[in-house]
């Protein structure tokens, strides 16, 4: 019984990883590009749903749409800003750049809201189901956070997979070149894809912070990192593979502090990282590199 | 006499001019540093900088041979360091009661260190250069992770009794008058500073030769090929993985090397230190500096140690505008409109000159 | 090429530029600084007003320690301004950022050298205060850390406790006195429980110097812990751990932490139905001041604590009033402890008859006289005093949150 509840628990991890996740893989199936401000992204996220919820008194739903508002505008000024002047610019100079805004969405969240910690209140009535005659119990927060996860999930696929926009974000993944020609403003498509990348990651921030509710500057940069892994676990680039990825991480992570040590939970889970990707060296769903001389 | 001429002339030819230019940079800096410490006109602050920016240089240039020249992106090279830094340590730590002279065990620990950090380069190796692209970067980053997860479970003392080792769990039981060398995620404590300056140094000029002989060199040229087409590389008769190899393993050593010269010019020294953010801070030395430009990287390292030390008077703000240089040089460096104009500046002062040696010479 | 050649240009000619900033910018500390080393006649600069003692501090200002670092340097400028207000001795103060970070810290100590720096806060955290001290020691400056309380902040040799530098102080208590003091109060009150979880971060020199000795502690005084669980970095998920102490019987819950993760400990204890007598130290400190914290979770929470801001006295209540107009937060135990140090170098300078024309050395010789000899009352403590080594020695005090407030336990 214990197991499976650790095992509940890791998918309550996992979908948190998974919903980060999804927004660096998006952003890297279209723009090629690694944002690591992606995880400070969600940290600005928090500190909104924060405020909104404690200060204004906005009531759950509305605090995450306002927080998903702010993430959204943030995503695309930081585009615009920061990383449109380097379209043409080697993939590394990119990655520096996105670290830079990283640094400073951290050190501008301590100069605005100081660096002492805040908590998150709590949003989900902390009741839980009862299974098996009280042996496992699973709280409603862990629920709703697995349900939200497979509704973002679900959506986003939809929204790729049947809309004219989704189309268009599949052509500029493709062939960038291509998809110009068929008169696609890959500009706007790329802006619209920071929209949605950064906009899930104010819903990853609020479920995030509904079970670990701490909230200081560096909130985001350890599930930023683990998120990234998990992107590339589930193969980069692929919506289903974030997803995939996420979960496995979260699973992986609390089991091995479970079974094996608490200390070397990290240290596992890059273990199992590297095990999968010799094994498939793109990735569980990645694609395969094609290589042309 | 024929040949000296030609020595001269060679130095500053297209082929060998970036290589004299680097160690110029760095014995002209040498000197100028050595004759302000001589004059006292060097801060303590200064002075408190100049062995932690020739470690950072060190791992750097290690780290642009990895990325710029053989063009694998790595984000591990703070596991390295940690590697070197904790081996060094605890060397120089266990002869301390041996060999009383620092620089002597500064230098074994320097040695030991890069063998080490070489070692689990050749090991992590195998597995890391099968894969590609930003599937090779996380694996790295997932080495480096485990190394700094790895030491900082690694609890290592000695006492008249010999050498104790544990693992997770601090079981060392050591006899009054014995020395923790490592005691897990509180690191070395106690460390003897025995790094100085002038080896530090010493050390950039031997990573320069060791570079720059590999360069020019048909490994080297290798080592380029992969990285401009691995597949035409393969073609005319290349081993890849060989190639690829012994850029990564030497990156790993001088990044072990460097990690010993800052273990020990530190009397504490902690794991966590050794994590992503430092890989990446050293990544951004090498990306700024120029890829595979080993001169831009002595100079960007220096810079960009220097830089948050200068802007200490803005307080707060420190880290802000630290972020907000970093943003703008890369957008700036990467403008075709600015590119285009010092381009243009150039092109103006190349004619010039030229103009004026045309005349001379009438 | 061409790249390149551009951010080489620009490069080489910003490190010409910053060189030029250091050399306009160093030359007049260093000057001075020669000046006191050579002749001993430390000259103060006109600015910070005559006759002031230059006092500085090292701590986490920016990045994820930055919370103890502002709350340290944030008391330490209240105690500067009221000191300086009452005339008498005078401080001119400066905090410098270390990240929490060894090397930065060795940075910081040198950029306040550079300053003039004649007495020292030393620094908020332990690591960095470790790479300090060493130098503390060897330029004979006067150091006493509010919250550094690792034993290597101290003693050169800590695992030993031998070596210890001379001239530097802690505030605090030391790592290893909480732990005896924390096995002491369980073994004695064996109703609050019998079987003990212990979760400590096992990356943080504090909280794994409290683990240990509280171990070793309650072995010789029959406390059985029956389950120890770590956790390292920002990690936030406790379940495990929580599980694992539960399913092992444990009735009591010792957490030598800090607040923060403590406040995520008791979240996902509550929410899992998990409710064993929560015993926590001096890092506790502060749990119901976080901004958002439901403090009906604390209720029942045991601390060992040599600081309460919800304390009565006047001294606390002036302290608190102020630091909430100024800064809008409520003060935790590491500002009360800046707070008590700035008071206590003040008491000491003044019973040494200390002037700011002294040399460092001479500071030093003197206050470690007065430090060693003196006793000192503070918000964190009355009846302070230090021992030869610099450990500090004063009470800790138990008690239970009750109604969202602290209530002294009787013993």
């Amino acid at each position: 019984m214990a197991f499976l509840s650790y095992l509940i628990n890791g998918l309550s991890l996992g979908s948190v990883y998974a919903i980060i996740a999804l927004g660096y893989t998006m952003v890297y199936g279209i723009a090629k590009m690694l944002n690591f401000a992606h995880g400070d992204i969600m940290m600005v996220g928090a500190y909104v749903a924060f405020f909104a919820l404690n200060s204004f008194g906005l009531p759950v739903i509305p605090s995450v749409l306002l927080s998903m508002l702010v993430t959204t505008c943030l995503g695309v000024v930081i585009e615009r800003l920061a990383y449109k002047p380097l379209r043409q610019a080697t993939s590394l100079s990119v990655l520096i750049t996105a670290i830079g805004v990283s640094y400073f969405l951290q050190n501008g969240a301590q100069l605005l809201w100081s660096s002492s910690t805040k908590v998150f209140p709590s949003i989900i009535s902390s009741g839980a189901i009862k299974l098996f005659g009280g042996q496992l119990q699973i709280s409603y927060l862990t629920l709703v956070t697995i349900a939200v996860c497979i509704a973002v999930m679900v959506c986003l696929t939809l929204f790729i997979n049947k809309t004219k926009t989704g189309m268009a974000m599949r052509a500029c993944s493709e062939d960038k070149g291509a998809a110009t020609l068929m008169g696609i403003n890959v500009n706007r498509i790329i802006s619209i894809t920071f929209a949605i990348g950064s906009g899930i990651a104010a819903v990853a921030a609020v479920l995030l912070c509904a079970t670990y509710p701490t909230l200081s500057p560096t909130l985001g940069s350890m599930p930023g990192i683990k998120a990234f892994t998990a992107a590339v676990f589930g193969g980069i680039g692929s919506i289903p593979g974030a997803f995939l990825g996420g979960l496995m991480l979260g699973v992986i992570e609390i089991l091995s502090k479970a079974y094996i040590s608490t200390q070397l939970s990290d240290a596992i889970v890059f273990t199992v990282l590297i095990v999968v990707l010799l094994i498939k060296p793109t990735g569980l769903l990645g694609r395969k590199l094609n290589e042309k001389v | 006499m024929k040949n000296d001429k030609n020595f001269f002339k060679n130095l500053f030819s297209n082929k060998y001019r970036s290589r004299t230019l680097s160690f110029l940079i760095v014995i002209v800096g040498y000197i100028l540093i050595e004759i302000m410490m001589a004059t006292g006109s060097l801060s303590s602050m200064l002075k408190s900088l100049l062995v932690p920016v020739t470690c950072y240089i060190v791992a750097a240039l290690g780290l642009n041979l990895n990325v710029g020249v053989s063009g694998e992106l790595n984000l591990g090279q703070a596991g390295f360091m940690c590697l070197g830094a904790f081996m060094g340590v605890c060397v120089s730590g266990a002869l301390a009661p041996v060999i009383a002279n620092g620089i002597v065990r500064l230098v074994l620990a320097i040695i030991v260190g890069a063998v080490v950090a070489a070692l689990f380069g050749i090991l992590i190796g195998i597995p890391v250069l099968k894969l590609q692209g930003d599937y090779l970067a996380i694996v790295t980053l997932a080495f480096g992770e485990i190394i700094k997860s790895l030491v900082n479970n690694m609890y290592i003392g000695f006492d008249a009794n010999g050498f104790q080792f544990s693992f997770v769990e601090n079981k060392l039981h050591l006899a009054p008058g014995g020395k923790a060398l490592i005691s897990g995620p509180m690191g070395a404590t106690g460390t003897q500073l025995v790094s100085t300056f002038t080896v530090g140094v010493i050390l950039i000029l031997v990573s320069l030769i060791i570079i720059y002989n590999l360069l020019y060199s048909k490994s080297g040229r290798a080592i380029m090929a992969c990285r401009d087409n691995r597949i035409a590389a393969e073609s005319v008769g290349v081993h890849v993985a060989n190639t690829k190899m012994l850029a990564f393993v030497i990156s790993a050593a001088l990044a072990g090397a460097a990690g010993a010269l800052y273990g020990l010019n530190y009397s504490t020294l902690v794991p966590s230190k050794f994590g992503f953010n430092l890989s990446i801070l050293i990544l951004v030395y090498v990306v700024l500096g120029g890829l595979g430009n080993m001169t831009g990287t002595i100079i960007s390292t220096i810079v960009l140690v220097l830089l948050p030390e200068l802007l200490r008077g803005l307080a707060d703000y420190r880290m802000i505008i630290y972020s907000i240089i970093l943003i703008l040089t890369m957008i700036l460096t990467n403008n075709e409109k600015v590119r285009s104009y010092v381009g243009g500046l150039r092109e103006k002062l190349k004619a010039r000159i030229s103009r004026k040696e045309a005349e001379a010479h009438e | 090429m061409k790249f390149e050649k551009l951010v080489k240009g620009g490069l080489a000619a910003l490190m010409t530029m910053s060189m030029v900033a250091c050399s306009n910018g160093g030359s007049a500390a260093p000057a001075e600084t020669a000046a006191t080393t050579d002749g001993g006649t430390e000259t103060t600069a006109a600015a910070a007003g005559e006759g002031a003692f230059k006092l500085g501090i090292s701590g986490p200002l920016t990045g994820g320690a930055s919370v103890y670092g502002q709350a340290v340097k944030n008391a330490a400028e209240i105690a500067v301004e009221e000191i300086n207000a009452k005339g008498g001795v005078q401080f001119d103060f400066k905090a410098e950022d270390d990240e929490h970070d060894a090397e930065k810290a060795v940075n910081a100590y040198n950029a306040l050298k550079d300053w003039g720096m004649q007495l020292s806060l030393c620094t908020v955290t332990s690591a960095p205060g470790a790479a300090v001290a060493p130098l503390y020691q060897a330029d004979s400056t006067f150091a006493i850390t509010p919250s550094g309380s690792s034993l290597a902040v101290i003693y050169a040799d800590s695992a030993n406790q031998t070596n210890a530098y001379g001239n530097v102080f802690q505030m605090c208590f030391t790592d290893p006195n909480q732990g005896v003091a924390s096995a002491d109060y369980l073994s004695a009150h064996t109703n609050l429980g019998t079987k003990v979880a212990v979760i400590y971060k096992n990356d943080d020199n504090y909280s794994t110097g409290i683990y240990e000795k509280f171990t070793s502690e309650a072995e010789v005084k029959g406390l059985e812990v029956v389950y120890t669980g770590t956790f390292a970095g920002e990690d936030n998920d406790f379940n495990v751990q929580l599980t694992q102490a539960q399913a092992a019987g444990a009735d009591v819950l010792f957490l030598p932490i800090y607040y923060q993760p403590a406040s995520t400990i008791l979240k996902q204890a509550n929410d899992m139905g998990y409710k064993p007598t929560v015993f926590g130290v001096d890092g506790m400190d502060g749990i119901l001041s976080m901004e958002g914290f439901d403090t009906s979770l604390a209720e029942g929470v045991y601390l060992l604590t040599p600081f309460s801001a919800d304390a009565t006295d006047d001294l606390t209540k002036n302290f608190v009033a102020k630091y909430q107009e100024k800064y809008g937060e409520v003060p935790n135990q590491f500002a009360a402890d800046a707070y008590d140090c700035v008071y206590a170098i003040a008491q000491a300078l003044e019973a040494a008859g200390a002037t700011a024309d002294m040399s460092n050395a001479d500071l030093c010789t003197a206050l470690v006289g007065q430090f060693t000899s003196m006793t000192f009352n503070g918000l964190t403590g009355t009846d302070v005093t230090w021992n030869a080594n610099g450990e500090v020695s004063k009470a800790p005090k138990a008690v239970i949150i009750e109604n969202g407030v602290y209530v002294g336990v009787e013993d």
